[in-house]
């Protein structure tokens, strides 16, 4: 199942729905390349509040979404990891220390903001 | 509550399948909503490596009880894939050849209260987790 993105000016948003299957994660991983891609976009932000399972797999593509976004100029901010899932990231092993993160999709957005230095048009 | 339930696992999927299944048992047994993610989350990895490794196994789900009455969740997830030929290694943390972290195995050990793994080179690979009811089943006490 496909992850809408919608587009916040220069932030775009991926807001997971439901749980996916790694072949979604990768789907989702492609998608925010090519949207940053097109719409020259200098922050994301993926929100997982629904998830409420994150193995290493979906782990790893987060990081890597952050890690390749940054290599194109744009910020990546994972929002709405539930708190019995940070617990299990933990005790699974999974190193998210050069992720940013922040609590749910406001928070996210002002941390953007901040970094950006700019404000987020139609973004609040 | 039926005594066992068992979920073929060939895709992707079945992988989240599994998971939720189980989910939805350990919620039945009231296992605390920490504990229903942990298990979940070790369920998704060893799912995974049927997948990854194996191809195709299968994931089976059922409620145990031990001597003081105490009920909990047993899940072995099996395939007769190509096995593991060092199991030690497989355990540890990072080592991988499957180019993931390495972390599945021996995440998914940490997640549970028991951990078992059988595994044969050629045979394919049983891998049993099991999470505990943190009290005594309410039929004991009742």
């Amino acid at each position: 199942m496909a992850v809408p993105i919608l587009k916040q000016g220069p932030v775009l948003i991926a807001s997971i729905q439901t749980a996916l299957t790694d072949t979604d994660v990768l789907q989702l991983r492609e998608d925010v390349m090519s949207q940053v891609t097109r719409h020259r976009s200098r922050g994301i932000i993926v929100d997982v509040t629904a998830l409420d399972v994150m193995d290493s797999f979906v782990s790893r593509s987060l990081r890597g979404i952050a890690h390749m976004t940054r290599l194109r100029g744009a910020e990546t901010v994972i929002v709405g990891i539930q708190p019995e899932v940070a617990f299990a990231m933990v005790q699974l092993g999974m190193q998210f220390e050069d992720v940013q993160t922040a609590l749910d999709l406001e928070e996210g957005l002002a941390l953007l903001r901040d970094q950006l230095k700019e404000p987020l048009a139609g973004a609040g | 509550m039926q005594a066992e339930s068992r979920i073929a696992i060939e895709s992707d999927a079945d992988v989240v399948t599994a998971r939720q299944r189980a989910r939805q048992l350990a919620g039945e047994l009231e296992l605390s909503s920490t504990d229903q993610t942990l298990l979940a989350t070790a369920i998704s990895e060893v799912a995974r490596n049927i997948t990854h490794y194996a191809t195709r196994g299968e994931v089976r789900l059922r409620v145990i009880r031990d001597s003081g009455g105490r009920e909990g969740i047993e899940v072995v997830a099996s395939d007769d894939g190509p096995g593991i030929a060092d199991i030690e290694r497989a355990l540890q943390d990072g080592y991988t050849t499957g180019g993931g972290l390495g972390l599945g195995l021996p995440g998914a050990r940490r997640l549970v209260d028991e951990f078992d793994i059988q595994s044969e080179p050629s045979r394919g690979t049983t891998v049993t987790l099991v999470m505990w009811g943190r009290n005594a089943g309410r039929s004991v006490r009742a």
